[in-house]
């Protein structure tokens, strides 16, 4: 797979083809398999995010110290804000939807992890329902994703105890940010644009789990996360460029995480999990495991 | 190499893809090194695994590999209480096996199964992959990427020769073998990995050996 997206986007405007199908045929070959059987993995894991993002939505999860949980069903059937009936609210639904799931050890997709599980399938089916794309287009999206995740595993982290959030939900939102610029109809130079924009607004985000348990504040970093993405796809598809080429805006990713305090890499030593409350509620909770 | 499968994935039980997802590879390797789901199994948790373990379902996903669930299975929630029903009796510690050069999501195992019993010292490395490097005192270095034959055998002359008949003749290619010892003429230990996975008639034509102690059969659990 590419190591850089400037390459990417280079081959892919010279052969006047998608990011998608650039990342399908190099991944086909890669891996000695036809590129059906490529797109089938993909069509299975949208199948599973759609079926978190579903339980989740019920609100009848919550996790092993009932610290998360709900809260996407709120969004669903609470009182209305000014983003209510748009696009945007059903994504944070659902970003929360599968984060909860994931918490309360449902099954879920790691794209690209765990822990940063909610913010591409929340934004990707999201606006994919919002305007009627069928999941073939959503496939191709997830291709994309991948792409653009690959790259920002060579050039920095995709894990928190590496690089902090910013390495998870971060990386996710910079992988949704493209994915779904280009499934809207965005070029391959814009989906650039949409990575960066996307990655520039989490960098040196911490990972600073209570208890260090991937619940709190987890899940609604992903629902943060996806709107961050949201943002970076709106201003790419209005033709905002960001000077900083996404490549170097992921390499500055990993500078950071590698510079960051072990503190605020998923240790559970500083951040929100440090904090009074953070702690006694860690306290109370781990107990409430061990007893549950 | 980055695949593009890796980063859309692994469909898994959540939360995490290094003490759940990871722990239940370990899990489903050690369960390989006594052909089934072990009768007791000592659990002791280093590190991370130890201190947010439970949190994270850490010691479900352990005992669900053991009992040969993947890391998509929804059981894995219910793994320990379904390791009581089936006759898995576990004990889980939280102790320190070794210093900072020890990956911190790291556990041994000790598994036992019939007269077979088997110490495993495996860690999770992150996004689900592992690597397990002791098996029974000998150093190793198996990620579970590859199907694998893991054997101790005694120092004989032509030993690799013979084993690699017996693969070519079940149609397997090795992908990489390591041979370990701990001394001169000593026991020799051997990862042999495979580009397919092995029957059982391999493991066992390569156990009718008279000079092999023990082998075993390592499925691949990621890649």
């Amino acid at each position: 797979m590419y190591t850089s997206l400037r390459e990417a986007i280079r081959d892919a405007e010279a052969r006047k083809i998608s990011l998608a199908r650039l990342a399908l045929e190099l991944e086909a070959k890669d891996q000695g398999r036809p590129v059906g059987e490529i797109r089938d993995a993909l069509q299975r894991a949208l199948d599973v995010m759609r079926g978190a993002i579903a339980q989740g939505l019920t609100g009848e999860f919550r996790s092993a110290s009932g610290l998360v949980g709900g809260d996407a069903a709120k969004l669903l059937h609470g009182p209305p804000g000014p983003l209510a009936g748009t696009p945007f609210r059903d994504v944070l639904a659902r970003a929360l939807a599968v984060q909860e799931i994931n918490a309360a050890m449902g099954v879920i997709v790691a794209a690209p992890t765990a822990g940063g599980a909610g913010v591409l399938p929340a934004v990707l089916t999201g606006l994919a329902d919002a305007r009627g794309l069928d999941d073939e287009q959503l496939v191709d999206a997830l291709a994309t994703a991948g792409l653009i995740g690959a790259v920002v595993a060579v050039r920095a982290s995709l894990s928190g105890a590496e690089g902090g959030c910013q390495a998870e939900t971060g990386a996710a939102a910079g992988m949704a940010a493209g994915a779904g610029t280009e499934m809207l109809g965005g070029t391959p130079a814009q989906v650039g644009h949409a990575v960066a924009l996307a990655q520039q607004g989490t960098l040196g985000l911490v990972c600073d789990p209570l208890g260090g348990l991937v619940e709190l504040p987890c899940v609604f970093r992903n629902a943060t996360g996806a709107a961050i993405a949201l943002a970076a796809i709106e201003m790419a598809l209005a033709g905002i460029t960001f000077a900083i080429p996404a490549d170097e805006v992921i390499d500055t990713m990993g500078e950071i995480g590698r510079e960051m305090d072990v503190r605020y890499r998923e240790t559970a030593g500083g951040g929100l999990a440090a904090t009074p409350t953070g702690r006694k509620l860690a306290r109370e909770r781990l107990v409430q495991i061990k007893r549950g | 190499m980055v695949s593009l499968l890796d980063i859309i994935g692994p469909v898994m039980v959540g939360p995490s893809s290094s003490h759940t997802a990871g722990a239940c590879r370990l899990g489903l390797l050690a369960r390989n090194l006594v052909d089934g789901t072990p009768q007791r199994a000592r659990i002791e948790l280093h590190g991370s695994f130890a201190r947010t373990g439970e949190g994270h379902g850490t010691d479900k996903a352990i005992a669900g590999g053991l009992m040969g669930f993947r890391p998509d299975d929804e059981r894995l929630r219910t793994a320990l209480d379904i390791a009581e029903r089936e006759g898995l009796a576990y004990t889980f510690e939280k102790t320190k096996l070794g210093d900072e050069t020890l990956h911190p999501n790291s556990v041994r195992v000790t598994v036992e199964r019939g007269d077979r019993q088997v110490v495993m010292l495996g860690s999770s490395l992150g996004a689900g992959r592992v690597l397990v490097s002791e098996i029974d005192g000998f150093p190793v270095e198996i990620h579970g990427a590859y199907h694998a034959i893991v054997l101790v055998a005694e120092d004989v002359k032509g030993s690799i020769a013979r084993i690699a008949a017996i693969l070519a003749d079940d149609g397997l290619n090795i992908a990489t073998l390591r041979l370990t010892r701990k001394e001169r003429g000593g026991d020799a230990f051997m990862v042999i990995e495979l580009d397919e996975a092995p029957d059982d008639k391999a493991r066992d034509d390569i156990r009718a050996l008279s000079w092999v102690r023990w082998a075993h059969r390592l499925d691949r659990v990621s890649g």
